[in-house]
């Protein structure tokens, strides 16, 4: 039995990895701006395609990590810059279109770029090699996304926690006024906020791309729907709250994907009942429970209103 | 020469007059304050100084230098700090780290330090306190770490927005003490009250706002006296 679950458990393990990178920048922009961020996802995506162009214009891969990472932290703030800062002091509501309208024209363009064909990532050496693991056969990337999710979520946790930077942004993002009263500059730390978001994405689109091996315009909508699924199952503005409300998601996807399997080999079904076709579905009768039953969230704060 | 200078100050909100042409000095080191009823547009002064609020003329003008383009960032730098209506603490912040964001321009740890531990000798309960959550602190507490924090900038003037507003009547006479202390360690005090009988007994200076405009000044003794002032703000409070 346990040869059977380890498999999908792992996997599982590794894509709520992927999926807390990105929640974290849903969750850290609405705590701040009180924003759903709806083009994260896509800038997830735009992350691949930057890495997939630059490798094939023959930039060696060791440069284009960290390239591919901080160009898609300045897509994060440029973003930030244009579509959302001007709308500042305008009903919540226009800057949530405003990011919509982003994420469809980030999508369009990538689409335009790529013809809407299907771009084979590149194989970044390492981490793309087999490895078994318990007697389950995967890509090493599988094993270390975890570990890496855990102590990138750990460094971020100390920054928010103990440096000058972080403690201005649980200021602003308490009370933009009082902040700018203390000398806050709102805007870096608006801005600083989004390079973090983005950047993990970027690290996301790295560890998630390795495994999938192939980008397109619309590969970060579904991704960016479960880390924001994930980012409100844990209580959105919540960091530690996404990242478990990820790991949770990613796990009971991967799991209920191979439930027939194992409903099978514990003799309880004599045929496949298709029940894989339900791990999308899962995320969003999620949504749907949380959002009735407790709309904070597991670790959501009671009052999300500014005082 | 005056510290701070207003002159012909007119504030609008959304086409509305807030502040009609407003003019008052404020002395180095002494206590002034402005009264008045609610919507008088005592606050929207107090705001348009700190770069809250855009003015739409006048001057204002702080140690000779026009603060009018100043934003909210670079008034604090200039030296002048604000202790805003309701305390508006950071909740979700310990009390120290309410006393460290007040520092926040000052680069000098040691120093930081050294004026932390000053906050906590004029207020040992703040320090009783220290890692708990400034959301938890009873309101004069609060209005006390409020103070701390606007302290902490090292403010060569110092604004308060009704600070005994909400207070019980004890907490109300620690908090107008805690004022008369920081006047007499040589503090210029810009003070907002609807406690007028309050703040007109500490003030050195003082002036009637009446929608959006001055209509009444003196020494705070004067406006005591004055039948006017007694009528309409005082009440049954100066006997």
């Amino acid at each position: 039995m346990w040869n059977t679950v380890f498999p999908y458990l792992l996997s599982g393990i590794s894509v709520g990895g992927q999926y807390a990178l990105i929640a974290i920048g849903y969750t850290m922009v609405y705590g701040i701006l009180r924003l759903i961020n709806f083009a994260h996802g896509d800038v997830f995506m735009v992350a691949g395609i930057i890495m997939v162009y630059m490798a094939a214009s023959g930039v060696p891969l060791w440069l284009c990590i960290p390239l591919v990472l901080a160009l898609t932290a300045l897509i994060g703030f440029t973003i930030e810059r244009v579509a959302y800062k001007p709308l500042r002091n305008a009903p919540r509501m226009s800057a949530m279109i405003s990011a919509i309208g982003v994420s469809y024209a980030l999508q369009n363009l990538v689409l335009y770029i790529t013809g809407g064909l299907n771009q084979l990532y590149p194989t970044i050496p390492w981490i793309s090699q087999s490895v078994t693991v318990f007697g389950a056969t995967t890509k090493i990337v599988t094993v270390v996304t975890p570990f890496l999710t855990l102590l990138l979520v750990i460094a971020l946790v100390q920054l928010i926690n103990h440096t000058k930077i972080g403690m201005a942004m649980r200021a602003v993002s308490r009370d933009f006024e009082t902040s700018q009263l203390m000398g806050i500059r709102i805007n870096r730390v608006i801005s600083i906020t989004f390079v973090i978001g983005t950047f993990l994405a970027g690290v996301a689109s790295i560890l998630y791309f390795t495994n999938y091996t192939t980008v397109i315009q619309t590969s970060g909508a579904m991704p960016g729907l479960k880390a924001f699924v994930a980012a409100v199952f844990g209580g959105i503005g919540s960091i530690p709250g996404a990242v478990v409300g990820a790991f949770i998601i990613g796990i009971a996807e991967n799991i209920i994907k191979g439930l027939d399997i194992m409903l099978f080999k514990l003799g309880l079904i004599h045929g496949p009942l298709g029940l894989a076709t339900f791990s999308d579905a899962f995320s969003f009768a999620l949504l749907i429970i949380i959002l009735a039953v407790k709309p904070t969230g597991l670790f959501g704060e009671k009052n999300t209103d500014k005082v | 020469m005056s510290m701070l200078k207003v002159t012909d100050l007119k504030v609008n909100y959304g086409g509305i007059e807030a502040l009609k042409g407003i003019s008052f000095d404020v002395e180095q080191g002494q206590i002034v304050t402005l009264i008045g009823a609610n919507g008088a547009g005592k606050s929207t002064t107090l705001r348009a100084i700190s770069g809250l609020v855009k003015t739409a003329s006048g001057a204002i003008n702080f140690m000779g230098r026009d603060i009018i383009p100043f934003n909210a960032q670079q008034v604090v730098a200039e030296g002048i700090a604000l202790v805003p209506e309701g305390r508006r603490v950071f909740d979700n912040l310990t009390v120290l780290e309410n006393l460290k964001i007040g520092a926040y321009l000052r680069p000098d740890k040691d120093e930081v330090a050294a004026a932390i531990e000053d906050i906590f000798q004029r207020f040992p309960r703040l320090k009783e306190r220290e890692w708990q959550l400034a959301g938890t602190l009873s309101g004069g507490e609060q209005q006390m770490l409020a103070v701390g924090r606007a302290m902490m900038a090292r403010p060569k003037l110092l604004m308060m927005d009704e600070p005994s507003l909400g207070l019980a009547p004890l907490v109300v006479r620690d908090i107008f003490s805690i004022i008369r202390d920081l006047k007499s360690e040589g503090i210029t005090i810009l003070l907002i009250e609807q406690n007028a009988n309050a703040a007109l007994r500490c003030a050195d200076k003082a002036y009637v706002l009446e929608t959006g405009r001055i209509t009444i000044s003196g020494t705070g003794e004067e406006l005591l006296a004055d039948q006017r002032v007694r009528d309409a703000y005082l009440g049954s409070a100066a006997r």
